[in-house]
C-alpha cells in the first residue's frame, strides 16, 4: 500500500512537472518541420509540442472552422491564407515586445500585405512555383510557361499538373498575360479554354506527388513548387527548375497566432525560437525552400545555398503572390477549374 | 427483413424482454453513426454556403439547382439542365458497373474453386484470398501503380521478352483505375460468394445430372437460385465503395477527372469550400445507392414471400 501511494506520488509529481512547462499544439503542413528541431525547443525549454498535420491551406482553413479553433496554438498558412483568416478574425496578434527576435526578419518580409508590420504572423519559409522538365527528355528552351500548357511534342501527354486550383488558374492567367481576380469575360473565357486545351498534353494531376513522379519518370515535366524541383534532383533526376518570361507564382508560409490559443505564452516562445537564424537554417535545411529571417548563411547547406531553384537569375521576371478574390469573382474561378477537371 | 422476435406466443415474451435492452447497443450505434450524421448532412445540404468553407444557417436549395441547372458561367444564360455533375456520377457508377462485374467473373470461380476444397485446406485458400488486405489500401494502391508504371517491373520484363516493343501505357488510364478497384475490392466478392456455395449441398447437382441435366442446366437452374444472396451481396460489397472510390482515380488515374468521391472531398477541403453542394453531392448518392438496395430488398422479400 506505501508502495503504491509513493508510485501515484512520484507520477503526480512527474506529471505536475510536464504541467509547470506546459504544452504546445501546432497545426502544420506536412513534412515541414525537422524533427530535431522540435526536440531542440523541447529542450531548450522544457514545453512538449505535439504537431497534426494537414496538406492544404484550404483543408486547414476548413477544419478550424469546422471546431478546432481553440485546440490550436500556432498554424502555418501562406500569405493569402493569412489575410483570409485575419479578416474571419480567427488570429491573435502580439506586441512587439512579446517578439524580442522580431527583427531577425528579413526587411523585406516586415511589411507585408497580409500582415502590415506582422502584428500576427512571422515567416516561417517562402519560395516560388514554377514547373521543371526533365532534361533528359526534353533539351529546349524553358523560358516560358508555353512548355507546360503548349508543350513541345516531346512533352506532350507526360506533363504532371499540381492539382491544386489557386496555382494552376494563376499561372494559366500569367501565361496568358491576364490578371489574377479579373472579372473580364472575354478574359475568364480564354482561361478556360486555354486550360482545356492544354489538359490534352496532361498526363495527371498531382500536387503531393509533383516531385515523386519527376524521379520515377511518370512525367518528364510538371508544374512544381522551387524546393521539390531541388529534392527531385537531389534523388538523381536530371530536372531543370524553370523561371519563365511570364513569372512565377510567389509564396511564403508564415506562423500564425491562432485566436483562442489555450497556451499563448508557448506559442510566443515558439514563434521566438523560429525566428532565431540557426532556427530558421535548420527549417530551409530540411525542407530546401527560403527562410525570411537575417542571417542564415552561416547555417545553411552548401548545396541550399547554391541551388539553382534557390537562386533566380538576375533577369528573371519577379514573382507574383496570389491574391484572395471576393466571393462573386472567385465562383467563376471555381467554375473553370469544375469545367477543367469534370 | 425486420421482426427479430415473434410478438405473440408464449415462448415469445420472455424472449423479447431480454432482447429489448440487449439492443441498446446496436441502436446507440445506429442512432450515433449513421442517423446523426447523415440528418446533419441532409440539413447541410438545405444551408446556404458561406465563403471559403462553413455554412450560414439560411435555408435554401442553392446546392441541389447548382448539381441540376446551369445558367452559362456567367450566370445570366437561360436555365438549361447541367450535365457537369450527372456526367461526374455517371462515370463513377460506370466504373463502380464495370468493377462489379470484372470482380464477380473472377471472383465466383475462385469462390467456387475455394469451397470445393477438402474442408482443412479451404481455410489456407481463404487466407491466402484475405492476406493482402492486412496491408493498408493506399500502400496496396501505390505499389500496384509502381507495378504497372512505364518503367515498372511488368512493361520493363514484357519488352525484356520481346513480347511488346515500347511500354503499355497503363498508368494514368481507365484501365489502371479498374484494375485498382477490382484489385482493392475482390475479396468482398469472394467472401459472401464463398460463404454461399459452401452451403450448396452438390447432392442436387448429382441429382440433376441424374435427371439428365446439363452441366449449364444445372448451374442456371440450382447452383444460382441457391447462392444467388451471396453473388448479390458480393455485388453490393463491391459496388458501394467503388462508387465513392478516391484512391484508385486519383494515384493510378492520375485524377485528371472528379469522380463521385474527389468531387465531395474538393468541397471540404479543396479551396471551393462548398460545404452545403458537397453535403449535396453526398445526398444524392445516398438516395441513389438506397434506390437500388431497397429495390434489391423488397425483390427479395417478395421472392421469398412468393
Amino acid at each position: 500500500m506505501n508502495r503504491l501511494l509513493t508510485t501515484a506520488a512520484a507520477f503526480a509529481c512527474l506529471a505536475g512537472a510536464a504541467h509547470a512547462e506546459g504544452s504546445l499544439s501546432v497545426y502544420h503542413w506536412f513534412e515541414y518541420i525537422p524533427q530535431e528541431l522540435v526536440d531542440k525547443f523541447t529542450a531548450e525549454t522544457g514545453i512538449a509540442v505535439t504537431i497534426d498535420t494537414y496538406d492544404s491551406n484550404e483543408a486547414m482553413l476548413a477544419s478550424l472552422k469546422a471546431g478546432k479553433l481553440g485546440q490550436y496554438d500556432v498554424a502555418v498558412p501562406a500569405d493569402f491564407m493569412v489575410s483570409i483568416m485575419a479578416a474571419d478574425g480567427m488570429l491573435d496578434t502580439f506586441t512587439p515586445e512579446e517578439m524580442p527576435n522580431l527583427g531577425n526578419i528579413e526587411q523585406q518580409w516586415l511589411d507585408v500585405y497580409f500582415d502590415p508590420g506582422r502584428k500576427s504572423s512571422i515567416p516561417y519559409q517562402w519560395g516560388s512555383t514554377s514547373y521543371a522538365v526533365n532534361r533528359d527528355v526534353y533539351t529546349g528552351p524553358i523560358d516560358s510557361l508555353g512548355v507546360i500548357f503548349t508543350p513541345p511534342p516531346e512533352l506532350a501527354g507526360k506533363i504532371n499538373s499540381l492539382d491544386s486550383q489557386n496555382e494552376v488558374l494563376i499561372l494559366g492567367s500569367l501565361f496568358l498575360g491576364i490578371p489574377q481576380c479579373t472579372t473580364d469575360r472575354e478574359q475568364l473565357k480564354a482561361l478556360n479554354d486555354m486550360l482545356l486545351a492544354a489538359k490534352e498534353g496532361w498526363a495527371s494531376f498531382g500536387s503531393d506527388t509533383a516531385k515523386d513522379v519527376l524521379v520515377s519518370g511518370d512525367a518528364a515535366a510538371g508544374m512544381i513548387y522551387n524546393g521539390f524541383s531541388a529534392k527531385a534532383r537531389a534523388e538523381g533526376a536530371n530536372v531543370e527548375y524553370a523561371y519563365p518570361k511570364e513569372g512565377h507564382v510567389l509564396w511564403m508560409d508564415n506562423v500564425v497566432l491562432l485566436k483562442d490559443a489555450p497556451n499563448r505564452e508557448n506559442a510566443l516562445k515558439f514563434m521566438n525560437f523560429l525566428l532565431v537564424p540557426e532556427n530558421a537554417a535548420a527549417v530551409t535545411n530540411y525542407a530546401a525552400y527560403t527562410a525570411g529571417v537575417k542571417d542564415v548563411a552561416p547555417f545553411l547547406d552548401e548545396a541550399i545555398k547554391t541551388s539553382p531553384e534557390n537562386n533566380p537569375p538576375a533577369d528573371a521576371t519577379p514573382g507574383v503572390f496570389a491574391q484572395a478574390c471576393d466571393q462573386e469573382t472567385q465562383q467563376f474561378y471555381d467554375a473553370i477549374w469544375t469545367n477543367l477537371k469534370k | 427483413m425486420a421482426g427479430f422476435a415473434p410478438k405473440t406466443g408464449a415462448e415469445g415474451t420472455g424472449y423479447t424482454r431480454i432482447v429489448g435492452p440487449l439492443l441498446l447497443p446496436t441502436w446507440a450505434m445506429i442512432g450515433i453513426f449513421l442517423v446523426l450524421p447523415v440528418a446533419l448532412m441532409a440539413v447541410y445540404s438545405f444551408l446556404t454556403k458561406e465563403f471559403r468553407g462553413g455554412v450560414i444557417w439560411d435555408f435554401t436549395t442553392a446546392a441541389y439547382d447548382q448539381f441540376f441547372v446551369t445558367r452559362g458561367l456567367f450566370g445570366d444564360e437561360p436555365a438549361a439542365i447541367e450535365w457537369t455533375y450527372i456526367g461526374i456520377f455517371w462515370r463513377s457508377i460506370w466504373q463502380a458497373g464495370v468493377a462489379t462485374l470484372v470482380c464477380l467473373i473472377v471472383g465466383f470461380p475462385t469462390a467456387w474453386f475455394i469451397a470445393t476444397r477438402p474442408p482443412a485446406s479451404r481455410q489456407l485458400w481463404l487466407f491466402l484470398i484475405t492476406i493482402p488486405y492486412w496491408v493498408n489500401l493506399l500502400i496496396r494502391t501505390v505499389s500496384l501503380k509502381f507495378l504497372i508504371r512505364d518503367n515498372g517491373p511488368l512493361n520493363e520484363s514484357l519488352m525484356g521478352l520481346g513480347l511488346i516493343d515500347g511500354p503499355l501505357p497503363l498508368v494514368n488510364t481507365n484501365l489502371a483505375v479498374q484494375l485498382g478497384l477490382f484489385y482493392s475490392y475482390l475479396p468482398f466478392m469472394v467472401l459472401p460468394i464463398y460463404a454461399a456455395v459452401e452451403r450448396y449441398n452438390f447432392a442436387l447437382s448429382e441429382a440433376a445430372a441424374d435427371l439428365y441435366a446439363s452441366r449449364w442446366v444445372t448451374l442456371r437452374e440450382i447452383v444460382l437460385p441457391v447462392v444467388r444472396p451471396g453473388i448479390i451481396a458480393g455485388c453490393i460489397l463491391v459496388f458501394v465503395p467503388s462508387l465513392g472510390a478516391f484512391l484508385a482515380p486519383d494515384l493510378l488515374g492520375g485524377a485528371k477527372t472528379f469522380m463521385i468521391g474527389s468531387l465531395i472531398e474538393e468541397q471540404f477541403k479543396g479551396s471551393q469550400g462548398n460545404w452545403p453542394f458537397g453535403a449535396a453531392c453526398a445526398m444524392i448518392l445516398m438516395t441513389l445507392v438506397m434506390i437500388v438496395l431497397i429495390a434489391y430488398a423488397r425483390q427479395q422479400s417478395r421472392a421469398e414471400g412468393g
